[in-house]
């Protein structure tokens, strides 16, 4: 593991935007707004959670902080050092730091090789070693960290052969094999049994704790990361929306949107309330045309004329803490929606 | 729920038969009864037979699925009740989407997508009732308006369509011959939180309307809660409990209801150190002679693993554990 | 010789065909010795024993030049697999680079090879292929036959391929080699292309099978090295010299029968193939149970007393 300044973050977005072309009938020029200006920091032993709904542009945030896309402008600084892959060493050399976790362990690993084979490429490709001795080893070490053990029962074992959270584990193994400084993980559960979530949730928690890894957690489950991440970014229509420590952004939400989020998650602890307002709560946003002004104002209940118009500035609500919502600068009492 | 009695399953044994083997028992004799306008939740990992089990009551399984034992009545309103599993398939036809709906998962993916919504709605009501076409299509956009789509959207094709307003049309598609019973097998999880929560209170409502009954399948106990009336537990192809939610939330016995309900992460309160539930799904080829949650319980003793253990009844529960979870009665401010 | 317990399919079909095609290989290889040094049989000698029927001299009886029919059966066979095996090898091998490297690099790339293969695919397979073997008028012996049909045949698995590795191109395990720095040609070759092989290995039965075919028929329409001892130049005699009329049968239905035979068998290995290349198939030994028929309308429920259920809705 390259050893990093203490204190200082080890990757940083700046004003990440990808938007992506659309090719429909004769009118060109239209794209799609995946991502818009979007800021982000990862430091050492803190866990960063993205979440938002399908849309909301957190998968293409990972995919371009891996580097497997470019953005159609901002960049990305690895150690305050901005990233520019020309060559596949470059890339070979950025993927011994940053690793990308994906979501479906049935795909993610290929399945005619075994377990050894897979765990083995990073180890040559990144670590130079290719004695079976060392490698045995080193692949039983690998295996142990995110304990599946005993060894003997998964290195030979195809990806058919495990189950949904064992092969996620070996594909984090995979990542850890690189010795990397950040994981960037890309809803690592929701493929996976209810009862096996939690082990990979500890699994990540503990590798942040001992080996002070970095990490990006995509998911669409607020309670999950409020249980294991320290900060929170809520993504609205490729843009984030809310960002601060995951207690109070959970808790006492600053922005709309994540209200939202936060009361419609199944919480068994409230009272039941499914017999509230049956008002409608609107679709998700045309990311192809998105709404003038701020992107959640059709949505919003406490909508104000100024929020069509103009998007609102980042907020600080705290320390460490912002929003986007013209609501925290006018310090106005929310009104009710109003309708046109 | 003190309705009448709807639906009444009795031992029912499902099984895939392999070829040169054991057979896999995907349900094992399981039973549980419906009443009218009650919302049943069943929740149940993958391997569990949820599914299995919905299949083989509306009879819907394809081969190798062979249901081997039990009996599941249907009582209507008016008539005799009738047996499901050895109803012809003339009266099966007449019960399904009449008396029985079903949505299944991903069912928004189901709609024909070369066909206009108005015209697969119009074709499923005529298939059932002498209406004319125009009656068809005022039931259709009746029950449009009721999930909250725009009667406007009728005469577009599902891919016009979000995720979320398919997965309506296609719940709209079930209620709209006013059945009994709705079956809903997963029916949120392709959609997003806010979309589901949408869903959800929408369901509520037409079903305090209307009263129909709901078994609902998931595998989101956290769900269920706040939708069931009942939960009933499944897990290895057996119902291990069936408790009124609260209670089940509350004060569940089977180890692995415990289990399961604390592996969802809490929104509120304090965060505890969560271990989810070690060991993996249990091999249904290889069936244990005793408790299927055994090998992963913290509490088995030797004779769990020995038999499997009976349904208990306490006040309006059943469990299936003979040692139970028993918490120190609590006061829930 | 023990056949490892990978390469034995369990299903009975597979396992019949193999046995089969073990056959054609045993006879290629040891039988024209065989015959001519065992059994004492020419295929070319020409003799005074004209168009006998079978006998213990003759088992499958003499040509009208009084060649035994059963030596050149046997010799037959020798040729007819090269050709067939060398034209498949060819066509397959062709076919498995284009594709792949269609399908993995895109763009430009791509669009460049799909209108080569566009071109090969409209272009007339059988009348290209009498053209070309016309024009070598036997020169190059039967592998420039082979060559001819393998060049002019992979069109098609060209395109089935592509599509194939389309697909498992944006999966997962290909993102997390390209992310993790592995050359483009350790993906295709370690990473996609095992994932081909079931592909590949159906339709290389089917490419031996049309190869000998083809040149079975090239060599019965007589373009083909008229010199050469195959089944098609056997048929190609038989022919000319009015088998069919004198009642020769022995002379023209052996190699019919012998390319028949080789078709058949190639179609049943072609059942058991995928489990051989596929792991995850290994462990599910053979396929649906019979019991197993589409039950329309009502699913039958199998108890002690019940109506029997089988009922079309």
């Amino acid at each position: 593991m390259t050893s990093v300044a203490d204190g200082g973050p080890v990757l940083e977005a700046a004003g990440l935007t990808v938007h992506y072309p659309v090719h429909r009938g004769p009118i060109g020029g239209r794209v799609v707004h995946a991502l818009d200006d979007v800021t982000l920091t990862l430091h050492p032993g803190r866990i960063v959670a993205v979440v938002g709904e399908s849309g909301s542009g957190k998968s293409t945030l990972a995919r371009v902080l891996a580097m497997a896309q470019q953005p159609t402008a901002g960049s990305v600084r690895l150690s305050g050092q901005e990233v520019r892959l020309r060559s596949r060493r470059a890339r070979r050399e950025y993927a011994s730091r940053v690793q990308l976790v994906l979501q479906d362990p049935f795909s993610s690993l290929n399945p005619l090789h075994r377990v050894r084979y897979l765990l083995a490429r990073p180890l040559a490709l990144h670590a130079g070693v290719r004695a079976e001795a060392e490698l045995d080893r080193r692949i039983r070490g690998l295996l142990e960290r995110v304990a599946l053990t005993p060894a003997e029962r998964f290195i030979d074992a195809y990806p058919h052969e495990l189950s949904g959270g064992q092969r996620q584990r070996v594909a984090i193994a995979r990542a850890l094999a690189v010795r990397p400084d950040v994981i960037l993980g890309d809803e690592l559960v929701s493929m996976l049994d209810v009862s096996m979530r939690l082990e990979i949730l500890n699994l990540l928690s503990g590798l942040r704790d001992e080996e002070r890894l970095a990490m990006l957690y995509i998911t669409h489950d607020i309670a999950a990361a409020r249980y294991f991440t320290d900060e929170i970014a809520v993504m609205y229509a490729g843009e984030i929306v809310e960002y601060g420590p995951s207690e109070p952004v959970t808790q006492a939400p600053a922005h709309p949107y994540t209200k939202l989020l936060v009361g419609s998650s199944p919480d068994p602890g409230r009272e039941p309330a499914l017999d509230g307002d049956d008002d409608d709560l609107g679709e998700p946003p045309d990311l192809v045309a998105p709404p003038a002004g701020c992107r959640f104002h059709p949505r919003c209940p406490f909508v104000m004329a100024h929020c069509r118009v103009s998007a609102p500035p980042r907020v600080d609500v705290d320390a460490g803490r912002w929003a986007r919502c013209w609501l925290l600068v006018d310090e106005v009492e929310p009104t009710p929606r109003q309708t046109t | 729920m003190n309705g009448d009695l709807l639906l009444d399953v009795d031992g029912l044994c499902v099984q895939y038969d392999m070829p040169g083997g054991a057979p896999l028992l995907a349900v094992s004799d399981v039973s549980f009864t419906l009443r009218r306008g009650e919302i049943l939740g069943i929740a149940g990992e993958s391997g569990s037979g949820k599914t299995t089990l919905i299949t083989a009551l509306l009879r819907l399984q394809r081969p190798p699925a062979v249901t081997v034992a039990g009996r599941a009545r249907f009582f209507p309103r008016d008539g005799e009740p009738l047996d499901l599993l050895h109803a012809d398939a003339r009266t099966l036809r007449r019960l399904r989407w009449e008396r029985i709906a079903v949505v299944f998962q991903s069912a928004m993916n189901a709609l024909n997508p070369v066909q206009r919504l108005s015209s697969q709605f119009v074709d499923a009501v005529r298939a059932h009732r002498r209406v004319s076409k125009a009656e068809a299509r005022r039931r259709a956009e009746r029950m449009f308006e009721l999930v909250g789509i725009p009667a406007g959207r009728m005469r577009d094709y599902p891919h016009e369509l979000s995720g979320g307003m398919r997965q309506r049309a296609t719940i709209a598609l079930a209620l709209v011959c006013e059945p009994d019973v709705v079956v809903m097998d997963e029916p949120t999880t392709a959609v997003d939180v806010v979309m589901q929560r949408q869903i959800l209170r929408q369901i509520a409502r037409l079903q305090r309307e209307a009263g129909f009954a709901i078994i609902f399948i998931t595998h989101d106990l956290s769900l269920l809660l706040e939708i069931s009336h009942r939960i009933a537990i499944m897990y290895g192809g057996r119902i291990v409990e069936s408790a009124p939610a609260l209670a089940l939330h509350r004060d569940p016995r089977h180890r692995y209801t415990v289990g399961l309900r604390d592996s969802f992460p809490p929104l509120r309160g304090p965060v505890p150190q969560l271990l989810g539930i070690p060991g993996t799904p249990p091999d249904l080829r290889r069936p244990l002679p005793g408790c299927s949650f055994a090998p992963r319980c913290a509490h088995s003793t030797a004779d769990c693993e020995a038999t499997v253990p009976p349904l208990q009844t306490e006040a309006e529960r059943v469990y299936a554990c003979i040692h139970p979870h028993r918490q120190a009665v609590e006061v829930q401010p | 010789m023990r056949v490892p317990g990978w390469l034995l399919p369990a299903n009975t079909k597979a396992r019949v065909g193999v046995a089969i095609l073990a056959c054609y290989v045993v006879v290629a290889v040891i039988g024209p010795w065989f015959v001519e040094s065992v059994l004492g049989l020419h295929a070319t000698g020409i003799s005074n024993d004209a168009l006998l029927p079978p006998s213990g001299a003759h088992p499958l009886g003499t040509t009208q030049e009084g060649q035994d029919v059963l030596a050149q059966l046997v010799v037959g066979t020798r040729s007819s697999l090269l050709v067939g095996v060398v034209a498949a090898a060819i066509s397959t091998v062709l076919s498995v680079l284009i594709g792949l490297a269609a399908g993995y690099y895109g763009g430009f790339f791509d669009s460049t090879l799909n209108a080569v293969t566009n071109v090969f695919l409209v272009l007339p397979g059988l009348p290209l292929v009498i053209v070309l073997a016309g024009y070598l008028r036997g020169s190059g012996g039967p592998m420039a036959v082979a060559l001819v049909i393998g060049l002019t045949g992979w069109a098609w698995g060209a395109r089935t391929k592509r599509a194939q590795v389309l697909s498992l191109r944006n999966r997962d395990f290909v993102l997390n080699a390209r992310l993790l720095g592995e050359s483009d040609i350790r993906i295709m070759v370690r990473e996609i292309l095992p994932n081909l092989a079931p592909l590949i290995s159906s339709t290389l039965m089917l490419a031996v099978v049309g190869s000998i075919l083809a040149v079975s028929g090239l060599d019965f329409i007589g373009i083909g090295n008229i010199d050469s001892v195959t089944w098609g130049t056997m048929l190609y005699f038989a022919q000319s010299r009015q088998a069919i009329a004198s009642g020769a049968w022995w002379w023209y239905i052996p190699p019919g029968l012998a390319i028949t035979v080789l078709g058949a068998a190639a179609a049943l290995v072609n059942f058991g193939i995928d489990e051989v290349v596929n792991p995850r198939l290994r462990v599910a030994r053979r396929g649906r149970s019979r019991r197993s028929k589409n039950a329309v309308g009502a699913a039958a429920v199998r108890t002690a007393v019940g109506p029997d259920e089988r009922q079309a809705s």
